[in-house]
């Protein structure tokens, strides 16, 4: 008996112990996490909740450049970025569904701001300035459920060192891509993970018509040498020439070029495949009047510039902006016809129907 | 009653080192269960879980067996796991056959060069590999076309894989055959060499067998690593798809966690075997000395010194030329067009680096770890080894202290996800801070310090404690004056295996990091992702040189304390 009690005493203590722990790792990851936000600085702590969740598959190199203007107009509020791959955002985003820990999208494909909208996980709203934006750019509801900031489309980039090496010519065309004499060199973004991989193959499904689509894919796969996660990857690839052809988008491949590498930048004679990078509100308990208001910032003129000095096609015309170095004279002319609608409500059939048919490319080397 | 019992609790030295050794004991405990057991516990009932968290039974792993892309992963992961470990085993037993039976000069040097690649996050391995055997490699290409020849391997796949594996379990290998080698009885040898036993001969019957359960013991230890490595398949893989690649596309591309959790099970399978041969071998391996013995004795032999010293400087010029070959790409503007110099691989805010932000969340959370680590297991094991409360819980600590072993990061990594990001955890709040990443660590390397400081402890006679029971000394005294201090060097050397690993870990950090707390292991992953290659290559030399600089500074400021406590330990000797 006694030694029970004393046993029992003892779990009492180290019960209250624990729960003493929890507390203190409580109160420390607390602290933990203000640290982190020293950018911010102390007014943040003060203030409390002036913080925002950023969803994002902006590429890496512009968000820093995007944000400054945020920043400087907003410094009070803090942004947590979590930026990934499109297909990796946007199922992040259906995992968190009934939990959204997003308190906004930004520059995401808008065949995935569609998968959510059907899912009904956006919150309608109209950010300031949304009358500018080009009607096909943007939600055609009001209030809108997204808006779009940019469009990206398919683009090649060719490393013309190599190819010369071989003795081939620089692909024109998707027609090309499938010559066997391209076999093994080229690379292109897995659609699963990549939004430039997903809307490729959606522009070659609007192209040729789905049966024939899945056709020239499976020819296509003959000459791929390997998927990769991103979109930007094959433009890289093709960039050091360790893959010479890379399936890419306009931005990537000119932005390779720049650096020095010695790459060509097609854009398919056939036509390319485009998505709107678009932005929408996370519908959830608490919307934040910060969320909204980075909504209004995003189409708002300072971003939109910086937007366009990345992208040709940006989502509200300003006739005086230029078309950045890089790009074909009309970048308009150059899209396909494109339904983002239907592109959207397909898209997991789609992509199963993709991972199925290549996903494990290599596995049968027998 | 409860009051007396109190006060006797209390009164009596030996009544409050009960109190305290026995409240210890339940908190250790319960430290275990909650970082090792209900983790563990969540992936299984996760694993019978459909998408929505619907019970489906054995739904997900009838699924995941009749779909041939999944069967063709486990085929993959099975064959790369065998062909490295063999390939590793024999490289390592070379090499540590040299140092341990011959003359040869340099041990020192092959000594040092041999650990190298344990610095190193997996992925580096594969990034130095493309570096060299890629298609734009500096020996597919014949050093840029300056030399006359060319050679193409196809690396992307199977063979990228297995060579990045066989650096990577190589050190391993070594350090257990070194152990086992350094053991041997000379009579033996004699014996066979009375009974006209040629060279080959006596390597086949005396060696070999002698060194039988370390052999073994290596093979499973490096085919456990393989099977669930995720940096190299990742970086070299290409489209040649192994089960730890495929859970990170089920659980990052899909955030499929059923399906992830299903996987990760199927992972755990090889790894429990090679623990209990493990374990099996443990007990068996004691008993090949005896106090007969004679230690070995180096005997001269010309040819045999210079082909080993060749063999050790090949395989040590391997490791180097592929640190090298990392370390040059990092400085390299545009590989292979423009070799000038270049410091801008090492600016990451323009890519998935962002900044050196995850380089300082690495060093904290490996410092954390380090420190509450390494004072976690000694306290651990101190109670495991040195207390006699409560016997079954002892045991049942020691079983749970030596579980990790069997755990592939990307389980723990997964079954903290289940276990911690649930609303009704109360510590739940723990998730998304620094504190899960410093926890998890600890549970993925615990295994391995928690057996460095049992052995140590157990080399202290237990005549220490009963003494200052008996001279009415609280046991926490005698803890803190005589027991630490005599494991100084142990203890150390638990922090800096802390250190290391949580630096170059990946597997299970990569699915608990919050946005703002990326790590550079992580980062290395990202960037390789997103194609920025050079950029993964400067942060995988700043791991690596943090690493060795940690690693000297130890050396260096341990040098006094290590001799100290050797001529303590080896005074009657």
């Amino acid at each position: 008996m006694k030694k029970w009690t004393g046993l029992l005493a003892t779990m009492l203590m180290l019960v209250s112990f624990l729960a003493a722990c929890g507390q203190g790792t409580k109160s420390e990851g607390a602290n933990q996490l203000k640290d982190q936000s020293a950018g911010a600085g102390k007014e943040a702590a003060v203030s409390g909740s002036k913080e925002i969740t950023v969803y994002t598959a902006l590429e890496d190199d512009q968000i820093e450049s995007y944000l400054e203007s945020y920043k400087s107009t907003y410094p009070d509020v803090k942004v947590n970025v979590v930026r990934d791959s499109t297909g990796v955002i946007t199922a992040k985003l259906l995992a968190e569904k009934d939990n959204p820990v997003a308190d906004v999208v930004w520059g995401t494909a808008a065949t995935s701001l569609l998968v959510l909208d059907q899912n009904g996980m956006l919150e309608p709203y109209s950010p300031a300035g949304v009358e500018k934006v080009t009607p096909e750019f943007k939600d055609s509801q009001n209030p809108t459920h997204w808006v779009g900031i940019d469009a990206w489309e398919t683009a090649f980039a060719v490393n013309t060192v190599e190819l010369k090496k071989k003795g081939l010519a620089i692909p024109q065309s998707y027609a090309d891509l499938i010559k066997p004499e391209y076999k093994g060199l080229i690379v292109m973004p897995n659609p699963a993970s990549s939004g430039t991989g997903f809307l490729t193959v959606s522009g070659l499904q609007q192209l040729l018509g789905e049966e024939e689509a899945w056709k020239y894919m499976d020819k296509l796969n003959e000459n791929i040498a390997t998927y990769t996660h991103s979109g930007s990857k094959p433009a890289k690839l093709a960039g050091t020439g360790e893959y010479p052809i890379g399936i890419s988008f306009g931005y990537r491949s000119i932005q390779e070029k720049k650096k020095g590498a010695p790459v060509e930048v097609v854009f398919p004679k056939e036509g390319s495949g485009w998505d709107v990078e678009a932005n929408a509100l996370i519908k959830k308990a608490d919307i934040k009047p910060e969320a909204k208001q980075f909504l209004d910032w995003a189409i708002s003129a300072e971003p939109m510039k910086k937007y366009n000095e990345n992208y040709a096609i940006i989502s509200i015309k300003d006739d005086a902006a230029g078309i950045p170095e890089g790009y074909s004279k009309d970048p308009v002319s150059q899209l396909i016809k494109n339904d983002l609608n239907q592109t959207a409500k397909n898209r997991d059939a789609t992509l199963a129907e993709w991972t199925k048919r290549y996903d494990s490319k290599s596995e049968p080397k027998q | 009653m409860k009051t007396t019992q109190g006060a006797h609790l209390f009164t009596t030295g030996a009544g409050r080192d009960r109190f305290i050794q026995r409240t210890a004991i339940f908190v250790m405990i319960a430290g275990l269960l909650i970082a090792v057991l209900a983790p563990l516990m969540s992936l299984f009932s996760r694993a019978f879980t459909d998408r929505g968290g619907q019970y489906i039974g054995l739904g997900n792993f009838a699924k995941y067996f009749t779909t041939s892309a999944s069967m063709q992963s486990f085929q993959n992961t099975m064959f790369i796991s065998v062909a490295s470990s063999v390939i590793s085993v024999a490289l390592a037993l070379g090499f540590a056959f040299t140092l341990t039976r011959t003359a040869v000069r340099g041990k020192r040097f092959f000594k040092s060069v041999a650990l190298l690649p344990l610095f190193a996050p997996t992925m580096m391995h594969g990034i130095g590999l493309t570096y060299l055997f890629g298609h734009q490699g500096i020996i597919t290409t014949g050093f840029f076309g300056a030399l006359p020849w060319e050679w193409k391997i196809d690396l992307y796949g199977p063979v990228g894989i297995i060579l990045s594996e066989v650096i990577y379990t190589f050190p391993q290998a070594y350090l257990i055959l070194l152990v086992a080698l350094s053991f041997a009885d000379y009579n033996l040898y004699e014996a066979a060499e009375t009974m006209g036993a040629g060279k080959l001969r006596k390597f086949l019957t005396v060696t070999v067998p002698n060194i039988k359960y370390g052999l073994i013991s290596s093979l499973f230890v490096c085919f456990t690593l393989s099977f669930t490595d995720f940096g190299a398949p990742k970086v070299v893989g290409g489209q040649y798809n192994v089960l730890a690649t495929d859970i990170y596309k089920q659980v990052i591309g899909q955030q499929n966690m059923g399906m992830g959790a299903t996987v990760g099970i199927i992972l755990i399978i090889p790894a429990i075997l090679a623990f209990i041969v493990d374990r099996i071998l443990e007990g068996k391996m004691n008993s090949a000395i005896t106090a007969k013995s004679a230690p070995y004795r180096t005997g001269r032999n010309r040819l045999r010194d210079t082909l080993l010293f060749t063999y050790c400087l090949i395989i040590s010029g391997a490791i180097l030329v592929l640190t090298a070959t990392v370390f040059a790409a990092a400085f390299i503007k545009t590989w292979p067009y423009n070799l000038t110099f270049t410091l801008d691989h090492f600016d990451f805010s323009k890519v998935a680096g962002e900044g050196m932000k995850p380089f300082w969340t690495s060093l904290k959370v490996a410092a954390w770890t380090a420190v509450i680590g390494t004072a976690g297991t000694f306290m651990g094991a101190y109670l495991i080894e040195k207390t006699r409360h409560f016997r079954l819980l002892r045991q049942a600590g020691y079983f749970l202290s030596i579980l990790p072993l069997a755990l592939p990061g990307m389980v723990i990594g997964l079954g903290y996800i289940f276990f911690f990001n649930n609303r009704d955890n109360p510590l739940h709040a723990i998730y998304g801070t620094i504190w899960i990443l410093v926890l998890a660590n600890m549970a993925h390397f615990y295994s391995v310090s928690f057996i460095t400081a049992t052995t140590a402890l157990k080399k202290l006679d237990r005549e220490f404690e009963m003494a200052s029971e008996s001279m009415g000394v609280p046991f926490y005294k005698t803890f803190a004056r005589i027991t630490v201090p005599i494991c100084l060097p142990a203890i150390l050397e638990m922090t800096m295996y802390y250190f290391i690993n949580s630096m170059v870990t990946v597997s299970a950090v990569m699915f608990l990091y919050a946005a703002d707390l990326k790590l550079a292991s992580v980062s290395i992953v990202n960037m390789d992702d997103a194609g920025d290659v050079a950029p993964a290559a400067a942060m995988s030399m700043l791991i690596v040189i943090t690493n060795i600089g940690v690693r000297m500074i130890y050396e260096l400021a341990t040098r006094g304390v290590r001799k100290k406590s050797a001529a303590w330990q080896n005074r009657e000797g």
